[in-house]
């Protein structure tokens, strides 16, 4: 589905990304972890057009659209759900799922993904009017959740949906992006919180500084003495 | 259905203001004095409510505005007073041109952010006023001398036109978009929204009713010289924007009716009256710090009772 060809994306003279390559196929939940700064964000900015590549092809559904504008890859079924949550915070709830269907002119279709939104966050149902600043972090985290479901994506980037959230809280949103997998959305997920990524995903990579050092399945990376020690804490 | 009735309710009211006010200019209980500064609060809330769509909306944060308002101002003056055209063409002619100088500025200058922005939308104005001051055509520095033709009419007219057009903008669709760039940029850039679209869109929407502002205020006070539209107005301008609660429309307007009369008031007192203005500005600042009316509308005051926690 998605094919990322040896990419290099930099800050201006900072090289961000050196040669990367993944792959995330249809159906899949895919995780990319790595510490702080290994160029997680920085992938998926530019698997969604928010930066450009400098080098190199973002392949999906076999066209290119590395460089291209980011409604452009929205239009495609892309989705990217950023990182620190960022909701319109004086809008609504409502408001916030609307300028999630921005492109989209299919009014049922767009009622219908909003009854389904409400249905895997209920939550979010019960606020539906009130200021989304107000909500607490983990209902921010599922409203920039269904948000970028509301653009009807085949493709979710979830960066970093744990950041700042009680353990509890996490559960319940890896729950969710395990039932949005089913729902039969592909996910490619950015995680910092190694285990609960790798219980939920696929397949893995893991990045440092830039570069892919290791990928496999969620199962080889989780029980790989590599990562362990560097990601999963104790041996 | 909702939006449609707060329309036709604002047509009637902008009818009745109108009414009232021209009964009383025709009756002469309104004399010249206080019909001048009728016309300068109709400017004012035009300024007002044209930088209200690029600050308040879409949250890009320009205080060059006079530099558009110079534009409108100096164009409709050349359309009327040298190429002898009727008023209601050189304002449209001020408008346009004003509105295509916003184009022209806000391609380039609206990449940048803040701070940046607001420095370069800044020397763009007194760069226009700088070209002002060195043509002679227009008069270089002693000014050109315009014929006062504008009423009250015309004035008010022009009000009704900008908040008309701006607010419905507002609650379209690209206005949701201008206001969820003000929000985060880069979520909207993410949802799909073409950010850099929308800005530009307000931006240059933002230019044509300052520069219809200008064309008006030209025409009333007989004679436009550049260091009218200097950074000062500029300040003023956003003043108004920020007093009256930034991405509060009928904040801006009342702010603007409201600094046009505490500056009317204060005429009578030369000697303190900058001490004063700037005792209110603080005053308003410290005890309501998100401005008069905060990001609400005054439509919403009257919406109490209906709220309340709906469910699905």
């Amino acid at each position: 589905m998605l094919k990322v060809n040896n990419i290099d994306v930099f800050y201006g003279n900072i090289h961000a990304l050196k040669d990367v390559s993944l792959e995330v196929n249809e159906g899949e939940i895919v995780t990319l972890i790595g510490a702080n700064g290994a160029g997680k964000s920085t992938l998926l900015k530019t698997l969604s057009g928010l930066l450009k590549p400098k080098k190199g092809e973002v392949l999906y559904q076999s066209q290119q659209i590395g460089g291209k504008a980011a409604q452009t890859i929205v239009k495609n079924g892309i989705s990217h759900v950023p990182e620190g949550r960022r909701v319109f915070s004086t809008m609504s709830v409502e408001e916030n799922l609307e300028l999630g269907a921005y492109l989209r002119h299919d009014r049922d279709g767009v009622k219908k993904d909003m009854a389904n939104v409400y249905d895997l966050f209920p939550i979010l149902g019960e606020r539906r009017k009130q200021p989304s600043g107000t909500l607490s972090g983990g209902e921010q985290q599922m409203l920039a959740m269904g948000r970028a479901l509301m653009a009807k994506p085949k493709l979710l980037l979830l960066d970093e949906p744990s950041m700042g959230l009680a353990p509890l809280i996490v559960k319940r949103i890896f729950e969710i992006i395990k039932m949005v997998n089913e729902q039969g959305t592909t996910v490619l997920l950015v995680e910092q919180n190694a285990n609960m990524a790798l219980s939920i995903a696929n397949r893995a990579y893991v990045i440092e500084t830039g570069k892919i050092v290791l990928s496999g399945t969620a199962k080889e990376l989780q029980e790989s003495e590599q990562v362990k020690a560097a990601y999963l804490g104790g041996l | 259905m909702k939006k449609s009735k707060a329309f036709w309710v604002f047509s009637a009211l902008a009818l009745v203001i109108y009414a009232v006010v021209q009964g009383l200019i025709s009756s002469g209980i309104i004399d010249l004095y206080y019909q001048n500064i009728l016309v300068q609060m109709c400017i004012n809330i035009m300024l007002a409510v044209s930088l209200h769509i690029v600050i308040g909306i879409t949250g890009q944060f320009s205080i060059g505005h006079a530099g558009f308002m110079a534009v409108g101002a100096y164009f409709s003056a050349i359309a009327t007073m040298k190429l002898g055209l009727p008023l209601p063409v050189g304002l449209a002619l001020g408008a346009g041109v004003a509105a295509l100088a916003g184009l022209l500025v806000g391609l380039p200058t609206l990449r940048l952010k803040g701070d940046y922005l607001a420095i370069a939308t800044l020397g763009f104005a007194e760069i226009i006023r700088i070209i002002f001051l060195n043509v002679d055509y227009v008069g270089g520095a002693a000014g050109m001398v315009v014929t006062n033709m504008t009423t009250w009419t015309y004035a008010f007219a022009g009000v009704v036109i900008t908040i008309i057009v701006i607010s419905n903008f507002t609650n379209s669709r690209h206005g949701r978009g201008a206001i969820s760039i003000r929000e985060d940029e880069i979520a909207a850039d993410a949802m799909g929204i073409n950010t850099t679209y929308y800005k530009v869109v307000a931006f240059t929407i933002g230019s044509l009713f300052a520069g219809l502002a200008g064309a008006i205020y030209a025409h009333n006070f007989f004679i436009i010289q550049p260091t009218t539209f200097n950074f000062l107005k500029s300040f003023d301008i956003l003043i108004y924007v920020v007093l009256g609660g930034l991405g509060s429309l009928s904040g801006s307007v009342i702010a603007a009716i409201f600094l046009t009369m505490v500056t009317a008031f204060l005429a009578n007192f030369p000697e303190t009256r900058m001490i004063i203005y700037s005792l209110v500005l603080i005053l308003v600042m410290l005890y309501r710090p998100t401005g008069l009316m905060g990001t609400k509308e005054i439509t919403s005051l009257f919406k109490f009772g209906k709220k309340g926690g709906t469910k699905p």
